[in-house]
């Protein structure tokens, strides 16, 4: 029986690693659920200001924000929205899948790029690549992210934006599609993106109270904010979803494992038995 | 001619409200405003207060923890930054939470507390108005 210690062996730690990635997978299924809640709540009102924002931007306004005027892109300004830990599939992977092919684009048509990654995957990630800036960084967010943990990096971006070392600000995050697939996507944040809408009349502008400088200045800060925030909030859904769904197939992948090595420990068992018992039948044929 | 207006209120927590309307009361920020379908296009802020709904011979009331306000002849969009129904308003929570920013007011800490502290004990004195308000329809 000399194989069949080795193969027990093995079974038993891969049945251990099986233990794991069970107890993972159902920690994310549980989290993914409340993630998906919140990330629910939070959609109506970001999809509400965006389109408001939208119907400024098609407005006719005597004073114009720089969040609305559109510029020459010189330098594209990214913040990208990775998740704290690993393990997720390949979540992470092909959102930075995405933004070097935006990198590249850009540096194509002869643009800088200056990243604000957000999560600590993110930021090792774009720490170690050479000739990309990071402008600011936020990390740590946890599964309930905050929008107090977020204004700082946006504020960041902002005023890059308002001194113009950027002429656009785009947001790469995961879109949470169903728990089957996340989607890497790319949304313009500034200068505001114009929505047609027919039912607005042809020339109009909004009556400002106040000033529409002090009034535009507070609503555009909240509308990056929200999308930012909203942003991370689906990401937490994504990166859940995408851990239950490896981990599922890591766990899979273990019984199986574990099935064939069963087979073969088997095998072994019944072909020294049989050594042995020929032993035993062939010494009483010769006495 | 249209004779409602669609109403949405949203707040980052969840959206509230979405329906038509014949009319909407708001506490903007230059004092209360009715707004009636086919209101000029208007964007302002809201203090904190409450928001009403009139439609179909109903009423619904909405406290709102300020936001912002867009009005186009055909929808109202209530962007608050925290709202609650109005028949969900917590009394004790009000009074308690009105007490919490007067003693902070009182010890005075720093400029940031005193600020936070202030704008507390407004949200506190809206809800409680509210509040009083509803009693007296009842």
């Amino acid at each position: 029986m000399a194989g069949a210690k080795e193969i027990r062996g093995k079974i038993s730690s891969i049945k251990n690693t099986q233990k794991i990635t069970k107890a993972m997978e159902m920690v994310a299924a549980s989290k993914m659920r409340r993630a998906q809640d919140r990330m629910r709540a939070a959609r109506p009102y970001t999809q509400k200001i965006r389109q408001v924002m939208s119907h400024l931007r098609i407005a006719n306004p005597e004073y114009k924000h720089p969040f609305l005027i559109e510029r020459p892109a010189r330098a594209i300004g990214v913040i990208l929205i990775g998740t704290d830990r690993g393990l997720c599939g390949s979540l992470n992977i092909n959102l930075f899948k995405a933004a070097l092919a935006l990198v590249k684009d850009a540096q194509a048509k002869g643009q800088t790029v200056k990243f604000c990654p957000i999560g600590t995957k993110a930021v090792q990630f774009f720490r170690r690549l050479s000739g990309i800036e990071l402008v600011a960084t936020a990390s740590h967010l946890g599964d309930r992210p905050r929008t107090a943990d977020l204004i700082g990096p946006v504020k960041v971006m902002l005023d890059a934006y308002r001194e113009g070392k950027i002429d656009r600000l785009v947001l790469l995050h995961n879109v949470f599609v169903n728990t089957m697939s996340q989607k890497s996507t790319l949304s313009q944040l500034l200068p505001v993106e114009a929505a047609p809408d027919p039912q607005l009349q042809k020339h109009w502008d909004f009556i400002y109270e106040p000033n529409p400088a002090e009034l535009l200045d507070g609503i555009l800060m909240r509308y990056v904010e929200s999308q930012v925030y909203q942003g991370a909030v689906e990401n937490v859904a994504c990166e859940m979803a995408a851990r239950m769904v490896a981990m599922k197939s890591a766990s899979d992948n273990a019984g199986k494992l574990i099935g064939d090595l069963q087979l073969i420990y088997n095998k072994a068992r019944q072909a020294a038995i049989t050594k042995e018992l020929s032993e035993i039948v062939g010494g009483a044929a010769a006495v | 001619m249209a004779h409602t207006i669609h109403v949405d209120i949203v707040s980052p927590e969840g959206q509230l409200f979405s329906g038509e309307a014949s009319m909407v009361f708001v506490p903007a920020r230059e004092g209360e405003l009715g707004i009636a379908p086919r209101h000029a296009p208007l964007l302002t802020t809201l203090k904190a207060g409450e928001v009403r709904v009139q439609s179909g011979g109903e009423e619904h009331d909405f406290f709102v923890g300020g936001g912002t306000i867009e009005i186009q002849p055909y929808a109202v969009t209530v962007l608050a930054d925290t709202a609650v129904r109005a028949h969900d308003l917590d009394e004790a929570a009000a009074i308690e939470a009105k007490k919490r920013a007067e003693d902070a007011i009182r010890e005075r800490t720093d400029k940031l507390e005193l600020a936070e502290a202030q704008s507390e004990l407004v949200r506190a004195a809206a809800q409680l108005r509210a509040i009083e308000r509803l009693r007296k329809k009842r």
